[in-house]
């Protein structure tokens, strides 16, 4: 116990647990409907766009954050854009826009050659690095995206279901489904400061297929996805801090964990 | 006589194609309010097409829908419709949905709720998981979600597919329930003409095969079933 408050004596691990436990009620959140609508690769895919703009973002001097925001939710946009068309399967655009969004970084990094260390921090996660203004960003993000996702319920759940059928109950299907995307975007840029770019997808997606598991009822398994969330945010940031590994990837591998305890529990 | 008791659905001169099939040409159609209309027609005959447009949901090359005597182009009275789309039990499998939940995606009170999962006689199975359901038992429940809202005109595409014979029995029943006690006007859409022209009041072929030129026309206060003039 003792130990546990040395941890909260330094103000960046502080800063870490908040960051921490916002990503881990918004994102079990956007994941939720993202399984219902079998595009779990979206988040994978606006993350790494994300690279695109924090390369931007560390080319241009401005917080890497806010460059990372408006290159998702453009993304993002494009994407819904595409995938409504109908013309092009919803998958192969995100297989096109995926490595799109890794190259374009790398390019962007060979041409400023100097701040590849500074990216790698932001593909593995650097929870530990949030700053006190990325925190108040995560934070403001953190409740525009709780509050949305509690006004339009109703509708996302409706629309992620039956498209068609949403539309006759009077949902604005576009509209909704803009305002979904773009939902993921900010949830993207926020978590990509916890647990990096390669893991976002991860952390969306685990929780929701956790929960599922051992719930029955789509509203309980988005809280129980919440909480798997927070247990697994909280012990992975607990045994990184003390087995000094890195924080995303033990985040991850703590959830990964749940999933396979619970699965194996469910058997016997 | 039509300005002063409006169709439930009046379709004048449409015609769709999609980029360069041309699905529906110059189809004409009028459905009373109260009546029971079965749509038929082979696999790609343009039904769901048909429905779509008569819902919105695609706008027409050419013409017009009439729902209610209103421009369905203009607005839509949504909560006088309700519809039952062919792809509504896909890919839900993967999620634990509740029965209720289901029909709870209609903004609607618990009570509403209840009232239509009893009309579909599944209201013992609300707080069930709804991929523990039959097919036939999943139809049921999104027919009460397009009921909760007490509509006017049901809309229903390819409702019985995949059900057995036996289900579709007490299914049919049920729609003609709804027809003739809360005078809900029916339209359904089905490929199997043998058996829904033994249940509905009125048929409408669609079929581009039977019509060389593409041409696809009815009016259905003239043209009745042969079949169900037989009972
Ligand atoms: N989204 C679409 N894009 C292009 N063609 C389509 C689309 N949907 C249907 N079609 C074509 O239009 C025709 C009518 O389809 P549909 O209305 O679904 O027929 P039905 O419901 O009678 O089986 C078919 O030939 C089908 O291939
Ligand atoms: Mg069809």
């Amino acid at each position: 116990m003792q130990q546990l408050t040395e941890l909260f004596q330094y103000e960046f691990m502080v800063r870490a647990f908040w960051a921490g436990l916002i990503v881990a009620i918004i994102a079990p959140l956007i994941g939720s409907f993202l399984v219902v609508r079998r595009l779990s690769l979206i988040a994978d895919t606006l993350s790494h766009v994300a690279l695109t703009g924090v390369a931007i973002g560390l080319l241009l001097g401005i917080n890497p954050l806010i460059t990372t925001m408006i290159c998702t939710v453009v993304t993002a946009y494009i994407i819904e854009e595409l995938r409504s068309n109908e013309r092009i399967s919803a998958e192969s655009v995100l297989a096109m826009i995926l490595p799109g969004g890794l190259a374009m970084a790398l390019i962007l990094i060979s041409l400023a050659n100097g701040f590849n260390t500074s990216l790698i921090t932001y593909l593995f996660g650097s929870i530990t690095a949030v700053t006190q203004q990325d925190l108040w960003i995560i934070f403001g993000l953190g409740i525009g995206i709780a509050v949305i996702f509690i006004l339009f319920y109703r509708e996302f759940m409706y629309t992620s279901f039956d498209e068609e059928s949403a539309r006759t109950s009077g949902i604005p299907v576009k509209l909704i489904n803009h305002l979904f995307m773009i939902l993921i975007a900010l949830t993207v840029s926020v978590a990509m400061k916890v647990v990096g770019a390669l893991l976002i997808g991860a952390l969306m997606i685990i929780p929701v297929i956790t929960a599922m598991q051992i719930v029955q009822g789509f509203k309980k398994s988005i809280v129980v996805s919440v909480g798997v969330a927070f247990i697994s945010m909280i012990m992975g940031l607990i045994v990184s801090y003390y087995a000094n590994l890195p924080a995303g990837a033990t985040i991850v591998m703590t959830s990964i964990s749940l999933f396979a305890l619970i699965s194996i529990l469910k058997r016997i | 006589m039509d300005t002063i008791i409006p169709h439930a659905i009046e379709i004048k001169n449409l015609s769709f194609s999609y980029e360069k099939e041309q699905v529906l040409t110059n189809v004409n159609c009028k459905i009373d309010v109260g009546s029971y209309v079965g749509i038929v027609g082979h696999n790609g005959s343009g039904k769901s097409t048909l429905l779509k447009l008569i819902l919105g949901i695609l706008q027409p090359d050419k013409g017009k829908v009439y729902l209610f005597g209103k421009d369905n182009s203009v607005s839509i009275e949504w909560s006088k419709i309700g519809y039952v789309s062919q792809k509504a039990g896909i890919s839900i499998s993967h999620v634990p949905i509740t029965v209720d939940e289901v029909v709870k995606m209609e903004k609607v009170s618990d009570y509403a709720v209840d009232e239509a999962l009893t009309s579909v006689h599944m209201l013992k199975f609300k707080h069930k998981l709804l991929r523990e359901l039959s097919g036939g038992q999943q139809q049921r429940i999104f027919i009460a979600r397009a009921l909760v809202k007490k509509p006017q005109l049901l809309i229903l595409d390819e409702p019985t597919v995949g059900v057995d014979v036996k289900t579709q029995e007490t299914f049919y029943e049920l729609l003609s329930r709804l027809n003739t006690e809360q005078n809900i006007t029916l339209l359904l859409v089905s490929h199997d003409l043998h058996t829904i022209s033994h249940k509905v009041k009125t048929v409408i072929q669609l079929d581009r095969k039977t019509y060389p030129y593409n041409l696809t026309s009815c009016n259905v206060n003239h043209i009745h079933s042969p079949y169900a003039a037989a009972h």
